[in-house]
């Protein structure tokens, strides 16, 4: 049909990029997540009082987060670290991760009806029981759509990381380019796998919705 | 463990270069901003439609733009094209690159938007003599760009995040890039992109400063 370079073998090399694009995505996320619980815990609590916590995550979201992966490079080497690659990735894009899971985390705590919370305590549950048991469950469903938006966003922003010397999926693509000099037919495949994994999450974050949502 | 002295004088002698560069950033930003609410406006009006040719082109161009990283959407413009023949110089890529983004983003938004304007106002601009196009350009759009102001601000700003991948295609006189090119001669690292990263900062707190006053001055009635 039509003749080309690429074959099984470069194929698998943009597997093993996605592989590496999917492990950063996980613990990006893990430290996301873990992080925006606490901190949107936190402002959830204390409105005023964190409000400079407020203005120091935002510093996460409004630089572009190439910029920070350069610069949690030199910090790496300013501060004398040396920290392997893959752990400045992930500590990079978890903190930026964990930037927008405080404010989902805190909008998912404030929809829960404070009507809720008094009636729970007054039932005689402590404030972690009542956290646990009443707040939390309610949060998350609310949450969970906005949560899962971070997740592909985090799994698209994984690209970036090529500028730290990981050879993720967009990066492996530009090896086998330079070499076969068919940008066009490697860069299709890149996005179906770009794609198929981006319809997975999605497809898993379905699944677990009407699962939630099965009373509605 | 802090036995480094950062440089002020890189970043004076640098701040000039920067300060250009950030207006470049400014003006890929808002031209990309300004195509990509035109081309959402378009993509919207086709999934309303009745055509299912329409409706799966701007499905496509949506989900395209949604489920693949933007640095995708750019290296697909430069490096692709380029297999057909058509060779755009970098800034021409990044432009295409995040109105494609921008387009599809906003759409998605509009989409929301739309539901929000009631129906009854189409057909009352109908009755009223209006064609299609002119109910949608008179009536339904204004009503929709107040609705959906707020994504608007929140897309400008993350253009104006998207323009630093420029660099990786090669364009050199956006902010990342300036910053990129002083500091492969200078080698003055941190210093460089804190810089940058402060100009960035501020240009986006400024937009969104601008973008409330002009809210607040445009929405009073």
């Amino acid at each position: 049909m039509f003749e080309t370079s690429f074959t099984r073998t470069d194929f698998l090399i943009l597997l093993n990029g996605a592989w590496l694009t999917l492990q950063l995505t996980f613990w990006a996320v893990l430290i996301g997540t873990l992080g925006g619980i606490v901190l949107g815990w936190l402002r959830n609590a204390q409105p005023r009082l964190t409000i400079p916590l407020g203005w120091l995550l935002d510093v996460f979201r409004t630089v572009p987060l190439l910029i920070q992966f350069v610069l949690a490079n030199s910090l790496n080497s300013i501060l004398g670290l040396h920290w392997p690659i893959m752990l400045i990735g992930c500590v990079t894009l978890g903190l930026y991760c964990s930037a927008y899971c405080t404010d989902i985390v805190r909008s998912g705590l404030d929809a829960v009806s404070p009507n809720l919370r008094r009636a729970a305590r007054s039932l005689g549950m402590t404030y972690w029981q009542e956290l646990f048991n009443i707040s939390a469950p309610l949060a998350t469903r609310v949450a969970f759509p906005s949560w899962l938006n971070m997740t592909l966003a985090a799994m698209k922003d994984t690209a970036l990381v090529m500028w730290l010397g990981l050879a993720e999926l967009l990066r492996s693509s530009q090896y086998i380019i330079t070499r076969i000099q068919e940008p066009l037919l490697v860069l299709c495949i890149v996005g179906l796998i770009y794609y198929v994994m981006s319809w997975a999450i999605a497809w898993c974050g379905a699944r677990i919705e009407r699962r939630w949502n099965t009373n509605d | 463990m802090l036995n480094y002295n950062i440089q002020w004088s890189a970043i004076r002698r640098a701040l000039p270069h920067l300060l250009d560069g950030a207006l470049v950033t400014l003006q890929i930003a808002v031209a990309s901003m300004v195509l990509g609410v035109i081309i959402a406006l378009i993509l919207t009006a086709m999934r309303q439609s009745n055509w299912r040719a329409l409706k799966a082109f701007a499905a496509t161009w949506i989900s395209i733009a949604r489920n693949t990283p933007s640095l995708f959407q750019i290296y697909m413009l430069y490096f692709g094209l380029g297999s057909f023949g058509l060779y755009v110089p970098s800034m021409i890529a990044l432009l295409a690159g995040i109105t494609f983004n921008n387009a599809g983003y906003l759409a998605e938004s509009f989409r929301g938007g739309l539901k929000a304007v009631p129906d009854t106002q189409v057909r009352a601009a109908r009755s009223l003599g209006m064609n299609a196009f002119q109910a949608y350009i008179h009536v339904v759009v204004p009503q929709l760009l107040r609705i959906v102001f707020h994504p608007i601000t929140n897309q400008m700003v993350w253009a104006i995040l998207m323009t630093s991948l420029g660099v990786i295609v090669g364009l050199d006189n956006d902010l990342t890039g300036v910053t990129q090119e002083l500091n492969i001669k200078t080698f003055r690292t941190f210093e460089l992109f804190i810089t940058a990263a402060i100009i960035y900062y501020c240009m986006c707190k400024l937009v969104v400063v601008v973008a409330r006053l002009l809210g607040w001055r445009l929405f009073r009635y």
